[in-house]
This record gives C-alpha cells, structure tokens and sequence, in this order.
C-alpha cells in the first residue's frame, strides 16, 4: 500500500436535501487497500455521505472519482461498470425477504458471471462461511436474528469480490465477539487481498482494531473536523475530537 | 491493475498417476469463471489419483479464485484421491484455509426442494385447520371487543374511528358515483334494446330500481370497499407487524384488537350503508339518463320506480352493506395481524384480504338472498 494511491476522491463534495444542507464541501481521499472510516455524532451525515459515494443520491455540487473516473457524471453503461467495482451493505442488512440467505449472495452471481450454478453455490456458500452463517443457508432472512442479518449483508458484499467495499454500521446490534470477529474479516480482507474498506460507525474499539485512517464529521460546521490514525485523533487540538475519542477509550479501559 | 486487463491461463501435464495442474496470472471474479467449467471437467474426466497445483504463476487471487481450488480439492476428497497445492502465496493460502472441503459437499443439491406430493397435501391441510382456528379465535375476539365498546363507548378510539370512517368512506365518494352511475347506464343500455322488441321498454326502470336497490348497489361498493379499504388495512396493519408495533402495543398492555381493529370495523360498517345508498342514487340516475336518452319522460320514469320500489327493499340492500363492510374491515384487519415477517408477507396479505373479503361477501349475499325470500322482502 502506498499512501499515494488514492482509489477514491472526493472533491468539494455538497450533499443537501432541498433548503437543507448536509455537508458542505468537503475533499478527501480514500489509498487503495486501507480501512477509512467515517465518524462523528449522530446526523452528522455519515451516511448521507456514504450514499452519495455509492451513487444512490446525486451530489449538489462536487467529484466523487473512482480510479480516476468520475461517478457523478458517469452514465449508462460507465456508470453500472464503475459500481459493479464495490459492494455495499446497508445499516439495516436490505436482504431480499423472498430468498434464502444462499439466493441473497448468490444473486450477483447469477446476475453478472457464467458460472454454473454448483460453482455460484460453493462460492456462495463460502462467503457465508466467512461470515459463520454457512448452517443457515436456506434459512429466509425473517427466521433468523437482526445480527445475522447483518452479517449475511455483509457476505452478500463481498459476493462479487469487489475491489471497495461500503459498510453503513457493520457492528452496530452485533455482540462484542462477532463485531470482532467481523473486524478480523475485513482486516483480513483488506491485508491479504488488498480490498478497500469504507466504513460508518461509531463503535470505538471496532475503529481502533481496523481503522487506517479515520475522518470526523461535524454537525456544527457541516464539515471534516479532523483526519488522521485514530491514534493521532487521540491527541487532536480539537476538544470535542480529543472528548469523543478519550471519553470513550477510558471507559473501554475500565 | 483494472480488472479489464487480467487474464489467467493454466496448462495441465500428466506425470505418472499425479496431474500436474499450472496456474498463470491473476485467478479473479473476472478470470475464473471463464476457465472454471471446462478445468473441472477436465480435472473429473482425467480421473487422476493424485493433482498437484503449482500455484507459484498466481499474481492475484480472490474469494472466487479461491472457490475454484477449494471445488478442485473438494471434487478430489470427494472420491478419496489426493490433493496438493505447492508455493501458493501465504496471503492467498489463510485464506483458503478457513474452508474445510467436507463442509461444502451439498452444495449440488441445495436447491432441491424435497416435499412429495403427501407432504405437501398434510402440510396444506394443517395450514388451512390454523387459518380457521385463528380465524374462530378472532371473531371471539372481535365479539368481546364489540361487546365491550357497546358496554363502555367511552373506551374506543373515537379519533381514530372517524379518520377510518373519512379514508374508507369520504374518500370513495369519487369512484362509488363513477361506477354506480355507469352501471346503471350500462344495465338500462342493454336491456333496453330486447325490451324494445316487445314494447317494454318503459319496464327498463323497474330492472333498473329492483336490481340495484336490492342487490349491486351494496354489492359494488362492497367491492370496492373490499378493493379500496380492506386491502389497506390488511397492508397497514401488517406493515406494523412487520416493524414490531403489533408487539410494542401488546407490551404496553394495549389489545391489537381494540386499538386497531375495533375502530376500523365500526367505522367500515357504518360508512358502507351509506355509500350503498349514494350508489343506488347514482345507479337509478344512470338509468333515467339512458331512459331520458330514448325518449321515455322522466316524470314517467321516476314514477315507475317509485312504484315498484319499497321501503323494504332499500332497508334490505342497506343491512346486507353494513354486514359486508364489517366483514371487509374484519377480514381486512385479520390478515394484518396475520402477517408474518418480511416485505413478501405483507404483499401476501394485501392479495388475501382482497381475496378472502370478495369471497365473504358472495357467500353472505348468497345467505341474504334465501333469507329474504323467507322473510319475503
């Protein structure tokens, strides 16, 4: 990994809903095979800025680059080709409720390669075993815990192996021990196979165990209020980073 | 590297009993589903006791790359031969090596659904004795929350009442005028021209007044009711399933019953007698229109229908609307509370509502019908 090769840019970006304003223009760069993650208060818009990037909303103004190419103004055919390179998993797992958690991940599959199907099968069952779900295969998201949910989410993510991967609070509603084991998989992911990551969440030990570099939104000023290693956001001169960081870790510690 | 530009290529040498099995270049979601079907026929068909990958070629190697040298291990434990891989890069080998292969072996025949014909009637069969039940256990319900509104009317949700009674009843007014009016047009239309042979036409209005007063007046706006309400209730009530409201008002101590379906019934049956009657308005106006249209005197057509209709027959068609519009809220609110989870259970439900309430309310117009000719309305 070089610090210099940025997978994902971020220029300028303004993220409004009509009179209401969001973000206001912000840049920031994501390096090929780094975990970064997006942090701050609750409606600071974490994941309102995420959304934008996967292209599911349309940015006021600003570039959201990809390997150089521009998402924003990416059409048709470009623009499927440019998403096809992540895999997203929404905060609340967004699994198909008609199909087996097996269908779930093996939908891409069927959708995008030429596989045959003993083959979607086995891969699809081997993202399920990354995730300790690879028992509940044909189990229907209804039958089976908002936790698995999200862990099936995220194996439905990776279905693809995409070269970033978007996660809206993978840990949140996750016991202790499967939020770590779920940042063992995207440490190894990210080590071993130099996948992306780009993660929203508030869970401290979840960033301290993964996280490269961390940006912090502001709810006051509708802006970054800091970037750095969560180490560094340790020390920020900023009192409310230093306050959020510390307070937390402290009672971790405890 | 941009996924367009990898390729992989591999060569397969026999050596003896072993199969030498050479990979070269990048093993990928875009590579490895190009070579994967031909490599495992290959592979099946050369039968080989033993296969050695050299994996020292592999530059990149992804979860599909690694399904397709677990299917390759998997396929040779399956018939007990050997399986090797040399100088696979240590990123790419902890990853295979989560996977034990003996996992995945029913991953052919995972799909296949394993019900027989037996089975499959059993389980219908139970399903459709639950259904009853819980169908029976909710009319009690439903009996006991009535009973006790008509003993404390105080206790019901009146607010929420009136808004049902303005959604199911003020908001139909549109589409009841509409299609009881062209109903009425409709029927006069092609009665009247065999009614025409005889000289009869003048008969048109009692066809016209008997038929919609006494039977598709309340029978329409049932189902459009049944259409328009019973299947919003039905998505409403189990949409709130769904997200886990049923059971926080349950927790609170508050009965579904009484907080969600009583107001609704009651607001449902007592609306529907009084969009019957706007129907049967608008039915007998869209016959006077075709009768108008044809030369027979209003002032005559009017009489006519005065005459051959009685008081009965409203009264009849009014408390057959008011028996349907209950059984539609019912009907409709049940199947809510019978949605189990999921976006599909709630599409499921709506259809049954619908379904189930055009139903019922047939076979109770069917029940009225021979108990008025007893009666002899």
């Amino acid at each position: 990994m070089t610090p210099a090769d940025p997978i994902i840019q971020v220029r300028n970006l303004t993220c409004a809903f009509g009179e209401n304003v969001i973000v206001d223009s912000i840049s920031f760069e994501v390096n090929r095979g780094e975990v970064f993650v997006i942090l701050g208060g609750s409606g600071s818009g974490k994941s309102t800025i995420l959304k934008h990037m996967i292209g599911l909303y349309t940015p006021r103004t600003g570039e959201i680059l990809f390997e150089g190419e521009d998402l924003v103004l990416s059409q048709g055919d470009a623009r499927r080709a440019i998403m096809r390179r992540f895999g997203v998993m929404y905060q609340s797992g967004a699994l198909f409720g008609s199909m087996s958690l097996l269908e779930n991940v093996r939908l891409p599959l069927e959708e995008f390669t030429d596989l045959p199907i003993e083959a979607m099968n086995l891969i699809s069952l081997m993202k399920l075993d990354l995730v300790g779900l690879r028992e509940f295969a044909r189990h229907l998201p209804a039958e089976i815990s908002g936790g698995m949910q999200k862990r099936a989410a995220i194996a439905r993510s990776l279905a693809l192996d995409p070269s970033i991967v978007f996660l809206d609070e993978p840990s949140a509603g996750l016991d202790p021990i499967t939020s770590a084991e779920i940042d063992e998989l995207i440490l190894d992911l990210a080590r071993n196979l130099g996948l992306t990551f780009v993660v929203v969440t508030h869970e401290l030990p979840s960033i301290y165990s993964i996280a490269d570099r961390v940006i912090m939104l502001d709810k006051r000023t509708k802006g970054i209020v800091a970037t750095g290693t969560p180490d560094s956001l340790k020390d920020s001169e900023d009192e409310w980073v230093r306050n959020f960081f510390r307070r937390t870790s402290n009672s971790i510690s405890e | 590297m941009k996924p367009s530009n990898r390729t992989v290529e591999y060569s397969i040498d026999r050596a003896g009993d072993s199969l030498q099995l050479a990979f070269e270049g990048s093993l990928d979601v875009q590579t490895a589903p190009k070579i994967w079907e031909e490599l495992v026929t290959k592979i099946e068909e050369s039968d080989s006791q033993k296969v050695v990958v050299e994996a020292k070629g592999i530059s990149y190697c992804d979860g599909t790359g690694i399904g397709l040298l677990l299917q390759l291990q998997r396929m040779q434990v399956c018939r007990n031969a050997d399986f090797e891989i040399k100088n696979l890069s240590d990123r790419f080998s902890s990853l295979l090596e989560r996977y034990n292969p003996e996992d995945f072996a029913d991953c052919d025949k995972i799909d296949a659904s394993t019900s027989c014909l037996p089975e499959q009637v059993g389980r219908g069969a139970h399903h459709i004795l639950g259904e009853l039940k819980t169908m029976i256990a909710f009319l009690g319900e439903l009996a006991v929350g009535l009973f006790k509104v008509a003993l404390h009317p105080g206790k019901l949700r009146w607010r929420d009442a009136f808004l049902y009674a303005e959604k199911a009843g003020v908001d139909a007014i549109p589409i009841i005028t509409l299609i009881s009016f062209l109903i009425g047009l409709i029927m006069a239309f092609q009665s009247v021209v065999p009614m025409k042979q005889f000289g009869a036409e003048i008969f048109v209005a009692d066809l016209v007044a008997l038929s919609v007063v006494k039977e598709l007046g309340p029978l329409m706006t049932a189902i459009i009711l049944a259409g328009r309400s019973g299947s919003a209730f039905a998505a409403e009530i189990g949409t709130m399933k769904v997200n886990e409201e049923v059971n926080a008002l349950t927790t609170f101590g508050i009965d579904p019953v009484h907080f969600l379906v009583l107001p609704r019934v009651i607001a449902t049956a007592c609306v529907t007698p009084l969009l019957a009657v706007l129907a049967n308005f608008c039915g007998l106006l869209g016959g006077a229109t075709v009768a108008t249209g044809l030369n027979i005197p209003l002032v005559v057509y009017v009489q006519r229908t005065f005459n051959i209709l009685q008081v009965d027959d409203l009264m009849g068609g009014l408390v057959k609307a008011f028996v349907f519009g209950a059984l539609i809220a019912a009907i409709g609110c049940l199947r809510g509370i019978q949605t189990e989870k999921g976006a599909t259970a709630v599409g499921d439900s709506t259809t049954k509502s619908v379904v189930a309430g055009i139903l019922a309310i047939i076979i109770a117009d069917g029940i009225f019908s021979v108990m008025y000719y007893n009666l002899g309305i």
